[in-house]
């Protein structure tokens, strides 16, 4: 039982240069695996092909293989991939769907498409807005929320499906502080529920640091180094690559500098 | 204007989910709503030269009358004035082999007939685009199209006009949004029409290329949420319909069949 990539590789439509190369990666249940990399290395790509999404949804070339729990997902539908991995984006407006008037309707709209029994549809929604602790913006209409409200929103609405696996597309890049502390907790509740295995890529080193039992670095398309959290966001090689180490890694290392060793900072 | 029904405790369903429709004429079935209002628009065009529109015009403006909605009619009304105004002038001036001059002042002869026929025309259009606007005023998009799609209409269509209505509100917002931001890197878009021109390319850019990349992110995260699924999807909230209301429709539906045929077939010349 796992999200398997075995050496893939994808192309979008309409280039040569391929977006990911040779990547293997395993997503364990209750697993968290972080990725980072700087801008165009790949992160996004990487969680598109691992949902499923391309080249199903916007074509391109896949090599390799991906499966969720054995299922391969180039002969998954897209709404069989959505009950088993599910995907937030960096942009909460657009994973709303627009159509709903109340935060609640508008988490039971993956639900409702599934054409499960009233009943359960009730129960997904109020397990998910419970799993997440907004269950007091159910009333609230989902365009006039903040942007971390809006972004637990869209992340409840994936709940809601009841995925084994999350794929996280830098969920706070366009969040400010308040609304990154938001998810954050909300994603540290999850993680402490267990059960579900994410993949979260993320340019903020210091929420991967709390969350994440393994970090993935991307460079170009490849995984330039892969390996227990904590080691690969304290590595040397990090900056080289276009990621900026957590805020503890930086302040060990200024400290170290400057004659004082502080190793359980970076450790 | 609803009012919050009990919550459906059988399935559990919050209260603010069931809501209902309440008020004069806003209680009606949204489906009874549009029929009357189609009806409306069919019937302007249909009947008569003068009666018809007349006849419209006043059955909108006593539904907008019972609904209370009629001082947000005559707003929708003055933003049709340009529309008015301008049938108005080239009826009157240019109908096409009128005789009869109200006055003639050198090339410009305005005439009876043509005045009349603007009239004609302009009430009809009244009665129609009124008509619409009762619809909207006292139906909440989200009601009707749960109608609609209990009565059969596809995900695909109910998602579309849903997104649709909400997309303009946020198309209009995104556009404010790239205004200011342009006018603070000093594009100056106020004074003179040509100014106001000139600023129209820098905003037109950002809105329809970023309409465009929404609707790859969108269409990615409706199929992430299963919205490709078979079948018919679960329906969540049910508005009260009742016998009076169906059959009513009916009739409706049966009279303006009547009147179109009889038009059509030139039985209702006698109508005034």
């Amino acid at each position: 039982m796992s999200l398997t990539l075995t050496a893939v590789g994808y192309r979008y439509v309409g280039t040569s240069r391929p977006a990911l190369a040779g990547i293997d990666l395993t997503l364990a249940p209750g697993e968290v695996v972080g990725v980072v990399g700087a801008n165009e290395a790949g992160k996004s790509t990487l969680c598109l092909v691992a949902a499923g999404l391309a080249p199903a949804t916007i074509g391109g070339r896949l090599d390799g293989a991906v499966t969720v729990d054995g299922l391969p997902t180039a002969q998954a539908h897209p709404y069989e991939l959505a009950q088993r991995c599910g995907v937030l984006f960096q942009n909460p407006v657009t994973q709303l769907s627009g159509t709903a008037p109340t935060v609640w309707e508008e988490v039971a709209f993956g639900p409702r498409n599934l054409a499960l029994p009233l009943t359960e549809v009730v129960g997904r929604v109020d397990d998910a807005l419970a799993a997440l602790a907004i269950a007091e913006l159910a009333e609230r209409d989902p365009a006039r929320l903040s942007g971390g409200q809006a972004q637990l929103v869209a992340l409840a609405s994936v709940l809601a499906l009841r995925p084994a696996y999350l794929i996280l597309d830098e969920p706070t890049s366009q969040l400010d502080p308040q609304g990154t502390r938001l998810v954050g907790e909300a994603l540290s509740r999850l993680v402490a529920g267990g059960g579900t295995g994410v993949l979260l890529t993320e340019h903020k080193t210091d929420l991967l640091w709390g969350l994440a039992g393994r970090v993935v670095v991307l460079d170009g398309g490849r995984a330039a180094l892969s390996g227990a959290a904590h080691a690969v966001l304290a590595d040397d090689r990090l900056a080289a690559w276009g990621v900026e180490p957590p805020g503890r890694v930086r302040l060990a290392r200024t400290a170290e500098a400057a004659g004082v060793a502080l190793p359980e900072l970076a450790a | 204007m609803t009012s919050e029904a009990p919550a459906d405790d059988r399935h559990g369903i919050p209260a603010f989910v069931v809501r209902v429709p309440a008020g004069p004429y806003r209680s009606l079935n949204p489906v009874t709503k549009l029929v009357i209002a189609l009806s409306e628009v069919i019937l302007a065009f249909a009947i008569g030269s003068w009666s018809g529109p007349i006849l419209v015009l006043a059955v909108v403006l006593g539904c907008a009358a019972i609904a209370g909605i009629l001082r947000p009619l005559w707003v929708i009304a003055a933003v049709t004035l340009p529309v008015v105004v301008s049938i108005l002038l080239v009826n009157t001036f240019l109908y096409p082999g009128a005789k009869d001059p109200i006055i003639t002042v050198g090339p410009f002869a305005p005439t009876w007939t043509g005045l009349a026929f603007g009239v004609q025309v302009t009430i009809r259009l009244l009665a129609a685009s009124l008509a619409l606007a009762v619809a909207y005023l006292t139906t909440r998009t989200d009601d009707l199209l749960t109608e609609l799609e209990r009565r059969g209409l596809g995900r695909r269509s109910t998602f579309l006009i849903g997104a649709a209505t909400e997309t303009v509100p946020r198309t209009i917002t995104r556009a404010g949004e790239i205004v200011d931001s342009q006018r603070a890197r000093g594009l100056d878009t106020e004074g003179s029409w040509w100014k106001r021109a000139r600023g129209v390319l820098p905003l037109a850019g950002p809105v329809v290329f970023g309409a465009l990349t929404e609707v790859e992110e969108r269409t990615m995260a409706l199929e992430s949420r299963a919205f490709s699924a078979p079948g018919r999807r679960t329906m969540i909230r049910h508005l009260p319909d009742s016998g009076v209301q169906r059959w009513f429709r009916r009739a409706l539906i049966a009279v303006l069949g009547l009147i179109v045929i009889g038009r059509v077939l030139g039985a209702l010349r006698w109508v005034p």
